[in-house]
């Protein structure tokens, strides 16, 4: 790979990363628009990761009614499986993120073209984040039927911004953990090894979030402090992983 | 890939590497001054607490602890962005034993911090605890940098990947802090916060142990570092001596330690390649 980079830039590969902006020629934004298609084109067609994850989902809550010994659940115990079971899934979709790309070529694909490489995270998460939403579609209402006490109707509203704050943080931090595990020797162990810890306080700040809202008689407001974390949380780790990918790409 | 490290090399590098053995003996013999002067402190000199008597004495070594690791992580993470920014594999290396020698410390912190807890509240574990479950999540987070190094073959690549959870990480640690510290009322033992409401005989003692283990970390750190550079050093020269003997050929190379240090230094950083060879 390396070698066919030489080609388009000898002079420079050698001392130092050329700035992705001085090889950009397409806009990121275009870039960013053809990858997410392309993802979402080929999950549609191999439907790969979201069944799978929205399946294991659904099975995780029967198994919780049986190791619970538990008809109907709120408050903390509601948030914690709830949140403890999306995260889950959510790790079977970033261990298969950038599986094809390094089976088949994705990667030497994307390297040769002249674009922004952070057009793959952003396209990337941006892809995560749709296999997330479509995992809460079917996991949240099936969450309600199976195991919630209260009705889940009135607590929508705000848990759809606890959650959409939440997904946000997985998506970028599964993006970066599954770029950093997926060309190593043991990646589907290391993915969740990596990933767990740093998704600890995403699972903090959701559950804490969550609990009054499905909690019998709905008891208040979403504390505003969880959502301040969970928003610095995405925020940082945005940044970082911005700054971060790039380095995993070189080869 | 060699030669490409060792055009990358610039003879500051090498400089850098005879740097790596200086001052370890003066440094070793102001680190056993100091924790002894720390020890001596902690067991004839301070006053007793009056409510946990003499099981707070382990403060003085816990809480030292659990500081320097998480200083060496977070010094292990900017020692990677030198990495990323210059490419000098000795900033990875840097980063490796930093990380390496915290995780070494976040064990003793985590053990105390048991001890400590048993002794005072009757358990080995408590959750309602902020800072020794954020120290938890910290430590198995970096329990995979290890496991993460073993996975890469290519050294080039290995070094990269580590830099990139290094920073990664680096950054973790006070947000994780932040989160878990909101997640739980206050109910650690007090006289873990600022030294201003301790007695002065206390935050005295406690700013001489403070210093003791930093330098024991830097010591171990610098030991670590110069040991390392000096086997790569004489391997390097065993083998430039072979090959002037004539017998480089025949002679298989040895097969590498199985380690997750990173393994360039031993080619790229000591051996300037002989005359003549070009």
């Amino acid at each position: 790979m390396s070698a066919a980079i030489g080609q388009t830039q000898p002079a420079t590969e050698r001392e130092r990363p050329v700035p992705p902006r001085a090889r950009a020629t397409t806009p990121t934004r275009a870039v960013v628009g053809a990858l997410l298609r392309k993802e979402l084109r080929v999950e549609l067609r191999t439907l790969e990761s979201v069944p799978a994850m929205s399946l294991f989902a659904v099975t995780t809550f029967v198994v919780f009614h049986f190791a619970l010994n538990r008809n109907t659940v709120d408050g903390d115990l509601a948030a914690g499986i709830l949140w403890v079971t999306l995260l889950f899934a959510a790790i079977l979709g970033v261990n298969r993120l950038f599986v094809a790309d390094a089976d088949q070529g994705g990667f030497d694909g994307f390297l040769l073209a002249p674009v922004d490489r952070s057009a793959l995270l952003l396209a990337k998460a941006a892809t995560l984040l749709c296999y997330l939403v479509a995992l809460e579609l079917i996991a949240v209402p099936a969450f309600g039927l199976l195991l919630l006490g209260p009705s889940l109707g009135h607590a929508l509203p705000d848990l759809i911004g606890v959650l959409a704050l939440g997904d946000l943080g997985v998506a970028v931090i599964g993006t970066l953990v599954a770029a950093l595990a997926v060309r190593t020797r043991a990646r589907d162990l290391l993915g969740p090894l990596l990933a767990l810890p740093l998704l600890v306080p995403v699972v903090i700040g959701g559950a804490r979030a969550s609990s009054p809202l499905l909690a019998t008689g709905h008891g208040g407001g979403v504390p505003a402090r969880w959502l301040l974390t969970l928003g610095l949380y995405d925020l940082v780790f945005g940044l970082i992983a911005y700054a971060l990918f790039d380095f995993l790409l070189e080869d | 890939m060699v030669s490409r490290f060792l055009k990358a090399q610039p003879d500051d590098d090498r400089r850098a590497d005879v740097v790596h053995g200086r001052g370890l003996r003066e440094l070793g013999a102001a680190t056993v001054v100091v924790m002894a002067v720390a020890l001596a402190l902690v067991f004839f000199w301070v006053p007793l607490e009056a409510e946990q008597g003499f099981l707070q004495k382990i403060f003085y070594v816990h809480v030292p602890l659990a500081i320097v690791s998480l200083c060496g992580f977070v010094l292990g993470g900017i020692f990677a962005i030198a990495h990323l920014r210059t490419r000098r594999p000795v900033w990875d290396y840097r980063s490796y034993v930093a990380i390496h020698t915290s995780l070494i410390f976040g064990v003793a912190t985590l053990i105390t911090g048991s001890i400590w807890a048993k002794g005072s509240w009757g358990h080995w574990w408590v959750w309602n605890e902020p800072t020794l479950v954020s120290f938890l999540i910290v430590f198995l987070l970096y329990a995979t940098y290890q496991p993460l190094r073993f996975a890469i073959e290519d050294p080039e690549r290995q070094a990269r990947y580590a830099s990139v959870f290094a920073v990664t990480a680096g950054a973790f640690v006070p947000l994780n802090f932040i989160a878990v510290r909101a997640s739980t009322a206050y109910v650690h033992p007090r006289v873990l916060g600022a030294t201003s409401n301790l007695p002065w005989q206390m935050a005295l003692t406690f700013l001489v142990s403070l210093a003791g283990i930093a330098l024991l970390f830097t010591t171990l750190c610098k030991y670590e570092l110069t040991v390392k550079h000096t086997r790569a050093q004489l391997r390097a020269l065993r083998r430039l001596v072979e090959q002037r003997a004539g017998t480089a050929a025949n002679v298989p190379s040895p097969p590498r330690a199985r380690s997750a240090a990173p393994g360039v230094h031993a080619t790229a950083m000591t051996a300037r390649p002989p005359e003549g060879r070009s």
